[in-house]
């Protein structure tokens, strides 16, 4: 069994019908609770999305430290910017596409120049929103976050690691964009797995190829880890959760050791955790790569794992991106 | 209300011609920038720097300091050249003022110069800043106060205008607007671009406290700062009606002199006239 132990995963990882289905969302709502009770200064802001973004945990158990916005996104982080200045720890709720999408200049120049303590919860990321249709749909956001000077991005695996990264977060000073899911995803990792902000894990050892994923796509590339591992193809499976600070040296080590990569991204691989792999190998490690992700088009209507597959994104594809990447192998 | 002295007035007026002095020495030696604005605000700025603000220029990071916000970061020339006569830094250091390496950027940056409290420039995000600074001054109890400097033309940002609604709902009644309604932008007369008015019932209309008041009167815009720390229920924006340009007689209300320096010539002409005011000030208003 090539799972690595010190992740300390779920055992039943690659049996989905006996794990958890959460989506990670509700991880954001657990880890602003906790953060909130460890650290009085955590406030928490939303854009009129309370139930959906999982901020009304918050605002039940801290009604005095809840901020309404209404449909106010500009604002919303101007004024988190200015609550940080006090002395607050914000975190600001809304859809990825609203904030950081329609907010972006606010972000750059009140949160990232000023380096204001704002931590930005993006909801309902990727295709598998589903039915509200491409509007709904953010798939750019991580490359409009990353490209800010001064911004930690991150976008956690499962319910468990979003709670992590929230609590995380909260602690460290500077501004950091946080990204999830409206729909349920399996929870394949423990409380016991390690975190920690910037620090890729290795969920799966392998030596032939190295997928390297965020987000609730990480189960995806561990269960294409299953079905190559049955080929005898060994494949190393790495949850890049935190694009920007981007762990370099795990890259490199995975380039070195298994020369060949895979990039899992629900997002454009245009500028997103694909693009950001593909920068460090280019300039320091020439390495043959497949790209998994949307390729620049927008999203549509339909059920999740409908819009997965369609949009390329399923564990086939990434076994089929394997096998491709393994040919261009030198 | 507490009376404030001619002497006093005298003095602050005097301070204010000295700050639109540095401000043209300021521009003629960074060769750009912004003119009409920041001299039409030396008379705001200097009321604020050297009579309302509860501040600390030795300790600019004093915890119980006032906020004073500036969102149209282009007047920076008229903070910098204040903040200097009030001790914050060397005048001399004002003529790096643009230039590479400087803590005097074009548009301020508040990790740059202590006592900048945001970083500000793109046109808008003022207002929402001070809101949140306020709000989270009297989630702590504090008792400091939140002061947010605009321009009349960013006034129509969307951004502007939801601050405007945050501001008035949650009754921020220790945040005070002060829009400097010059009636000009880089374009025209702001009538012209995008009408602002009624801009007066906009913010009635919100729940704000409205005062209209001559922002190139010491005495009448000091009174307008008092008036608003005595009211309890919700905000208060000062509509300061300025002349942009002002103690220059060549820029006065000229919105061609909105983002240009002045040349040799024209600096020599505006610190002459300049000059040649001092000591008949107080004359003027009598």
């Amino acid at each position: 069994m090539p799972l690595n132990p010190s992740a300390k995963l779920n055992p039943a990882l690659l049996n989905i019908s006996q794990l958890e289905q959460k989506p990670t969302r509700d991880g954001y709502g657990q880890g602003i609770v906790i953060a909130g009770k460890a650290n009085k200064e955590v406030v928490v802001l939303c854009c009129d999305l309370t139930e959906s973004t999982r901020s009304l945990a918050f605002k039940k158990e801290f009604p005095d430290r809840f901020v309404q916005l209404g449909v106010s996104e500009q604002s919303m982080i101007v004024i988190a910017a200015g609550l940080a200045l006090a002395g607050k720890v914000p975190w600001t709720s809304s859809y990825a596409v609203f904030s950081p999408g329609r907010s972006w200049e606010q972000v750059r120049t009140n949160m990232a120049l000023n380096v204001a303590n704002v931590k930005i919860a993006g909801a309902h990321s990727g295709v598998s929103v589903g039915p509200d249709g491409a509007t709904h749909q953010a798939i750019e956001d991580i490359t409009i976050m990353r490209v800010i000077p001064n911004m930690t991005v991150i976008a956690p695996a499962d319910m468990i690691e979003t709670k992590k990264v929230v609590i995380a977060a909260s602690k460290m000073q500077g501004p950091v964009y946080v990204r999830f899911a409206r729909e349920k995803s399996p929870v394949f990792t423990t409380e016991e797995t390690p975190f920690e902000i910037g620090k890729a894990v290795t969920l799966w050892d392998g030596t032939d190829v190295a997928i390297i994923a965020c987000g609730p796509l990480v189960h995806n590339a561990l269960l294409a880890a299953g079905e190559l591992a049955k080929k005898k193809i060994s494949a190393r499976v790495i949850n890049m959760h935190t694009i920007k600070p981007l762990d370099e040296e795990a890259i490199l080590k995975a380039a070195q050791e298994c020369g060949a990569i895979v990039t899992v991204e629900e997002h454009q691989i245009s500028g997103g955790l694909g693009g950001a792999v593909c920068e460090v190998l280019a300039e320091q490690f020439p390495t043959p790569v497949e790209r998994i992700g949307v390729r620049d088009r927008f999203g549509e209507s339909g059920e999740p794992n409908e819009l997965i597959e369609a949009f390329g994104m399923g564990v086939s594809h990434i076994t089929e991106a394997v096998l491709k990447v393994l040919a261009r192998k030198h | 209300m507490p009376h404030i002295h001619d002497e006093k007035v005298k003095e602050l007026e005097e301070k204010a011609l000295k700050v639109r002095e540095l401000i043209i020495e300021m521009l003629l030696e960074a060769k750009s920038g912004h003119s009409a604005g920041p001299l039409g605000m030396a008379d705001i700025f200097v009321a604020l720097y050297f009579h309302i603000l509860h501040h600390d220029p030795k300790n600019p990071e004093w915890p119980d300091r006032d906020r004073l916000i500036l969102s149209n970061g282009h007047i920076c020339p008229v903070r910098y050249a204040t903040m200097a006569l009030a001790g914050y830094f060397p005048i001399e250091e004002l003529k790096t003022l643009r230039k590479f390496g400087t803590r005097l950027q074009g548009h301020p940056e508040r990790l740059r110069l202590p006592g900048v409290e945001t970083t500000s420039g793109p046109l808008g995000s003022g207002l929402g800043q001070a809101a949140g600074l306020a709000y989270g001054a009297r989630m702590d109890g504090k008792k400091w106060r939140t002061y947010c400097a605009m321009s009349d033309a960013e006034q129509a940002a969307g951004v502007c205008y939801e601050a405007m609604l945050f501001a008035g709902r949650n009754k921020l009644s220790n945040l005070t607007g002060i829009i400097d309604r010059n009636n000009i932008q880089i374009d025209g007369n702001t009538e012209d671009i995008m009408p602002l008015e009624p801009l007066r019932a906009k913010y009635e209309a919100n729940n704000w406290h409205v005062i209209e008041a001559n922002g190139n009167d010491m005495r009448q815009f000091i009174n307008a700062v008092e008036e608003a720390k005595t009211i309890y229920e919700k905000p208060t924006v000062i509509i300061a009606h300025t002349i942009p340009g002002r103690g220059v007689s060549f820029m006065e209300k000229k919105f061609e002199w909105h983002g240009i320096p002045p040349n040799k010539e024209q600096a020599a002409q505006a610190l002459l006239e300049l000059r040649t005011l001092q000591g008949k000030i107080t004359s003027e208003h009598e």
